[in-house]
């Protein structure tokens, strides 16, 4: 059976890999390229790099830095940040990366998402979905969080994998940097209303975070960034936690 | 040794390049058939739509040439789909060299399509898999896939039991992403290498 994926992901700003509480105040956690090769290595079932800093200052994604990575790493790994247009995500794919997280450019006009898919197949179009909990209801933030856009996020997924995402990237922005645990009925609630996989984002502090997150939240993927950057929670360890709670995952 | 990568405009080859490299290997990218004919392996990269595949595999006149080939030629992903007879996906005719037909996964609760992550290899038979065990995990990524038959060479289940290697002769097809998969997809390109 296809095992529940563990996916470190780096923010990378100016070459830097760098991870926020709840998207600010950065702190800088080292060379990408090293980090990548040490988490492959450790058992990452995948990577995510995203360029945090491309949708507001309207930089290109790095391309250079997804060559890099290509050459050394033997796992499949996703990019996004600022990507805007079929020749962004054409360039990535050539350069190595394996899928595109797409946020912004799919909210502005979301027949992006069927263009991406007809022309490169849905399994490289991940729609990245950033929620905030406001007034009991999770709704879609656009602009690395900053904007809201009126939109319910449950709605907004199914929409967007009936217009051909391969996946998901659900992020909730009210636990990402706390530690206090994944958005677990947010998770749930996603991971039922579509076919395609959702990789959990946001909160991740304990190994049983992670147990509560593909048990109770039905998600198929967590992605995590400071408690893998710090060594506060190494990989292998918590690949064996997760398979003796009975969790299904590559060993 | 020379090693050539299909070029036909389809797919991202550019990981399957730098594992090859990692590998030791100079692979040429080329859609060229006599380079194509002369090299000691093919190797046949594939992802996206099989209809368009297929209509930039005959737009380069590859769809009569790839079935000529003599040498060790292996398939990956779309490129193990293409050598059979014909796709779910969008009605489409394929090249034919193996007599199955690619069908769509069925959605449940707990089988996502794509089928995408890591799974275990079953029934593992043939040169691509010395060295491996079925506790052993590669890296997948379809929404399509082959049946079981007497062509299959590996096995995985999602739920049920589908064609994750096949071979005829000298074609090969992996439908998972051995460039992806670590250090097992390492060994199963090295082993193919080494046919």
């Amino acid at each position: 059976m296809v095992k529940k994926r563990l996916i470190p992901c780096l923010d990378v700003r100016d070459g830097r890999t760098v991870k926020g509480i709840q998207f600010e105040g950065l702190r800088d956690a080292g060379d990408p390229v090293a980090l990548a090769e040490r988490y492959a290595r450790e058992g990452a079932d995948e990577l995510v790099f995203l360029d945090i800093t491309a949708t507001n200052q309207r930089r290109q994604p790095l391309t250079e830095l997804v060559r890099n990575v290509a050459r050394v790493l033997d796992i499949p790994f996703t990019v996004g940040g600022g990507i805007n247009t079929v020749a962004d995500v054409e360039s990535l794919l050539l350069s190595g990366a394996d899928k595109v997280s797409i946020n912004s450019a799919a909210l502005a006009r979301p027949a992006f998402i069927a263009e991406l898919a007809r022309r490169f197949g849905s399994q490289c179009v991940v729609v990245a979905v950033d929620a905030r909990l406001v007034a009991n209801e999770w709704q879609v933030m656009t602009r690395a969080g900053t904007v809201a856009t009126g939109r319910e996020a449950v709605a907004w997924c199914r929409e967007a994998a009936d217009l051909g995402a391969g996946e998901l990237l659900l992020t909730s922005m009210s636990h990402d940097g706390t530690k206090s645990g994944f958005a677990l009925d947010l998770t749930r609630a996603v991971s039922d209303a579509v076919a395609i996989p959702v990789i959990a984002s946001g909160g991740a502090g304990q190994p049983a975070d992670f147990t509560a997150v593909f048990e109770q939240g039905g998600a198929d993927a967590a992605l995590a960034a400071s408690i893998f950057h710090f060594n506060e929670t190494a990989l292998p360890a918590l690949k064996s936690y997760l398979h003796a709670a009975g969790i299904p995952i590559r060993q | 040794m020379e090693i050539a990568v299909v070029d036909y405009k389809g797919g991202n080859v550019q990981s399957v390049l730098f594992a090859l490299e990692r590998l030791g290997a100079s692979p040429v990218l080329t859609a060229d058939p006599e380079v194509l004919r002369k090299a000691d392996k093919v190797l046949f990269p594939g992802e996206g739509e099989a209809s368009s595949a297929m209509e930039a595999l005959r737009a380069a006149g590859l769809d009569l040439v790839l079935p000529t080939l003599t040498q060790p030629f292996l398939g990956i992903c779309l490129g193990m789909q293409l050598l059979g007879e014909h796709s779910e996906e969008n009605n489409t005719s394929m090249l034919g060299l193996l007599p199955f037909k690619v069908q769509r996964f069925v959605p449940d609760t707990h089988h996502k399509v794509p089928h995408m992550g890591w799974n275990n290899l079953q029934a593992l038979q043939g040169p691509l898999f010395t060295g491996l065990t079925e506790a052993d995990h590669v890296y997948f990524v379809h929404s399509y896939y082959a049946p079981v038959g007497a062509y299959t060479t590996a096995q995985a289940s999602h739920p049920a039991p589908f064609s994750a290697a096949v071979q005829y002769h000298n074609f090969y097809g992996v439908q998972f992403h051995t460039e992806k998969s670590g250090a097992v997809g390492t060994r199963i390109l090295s082993n193919f290498l080494a046919l």
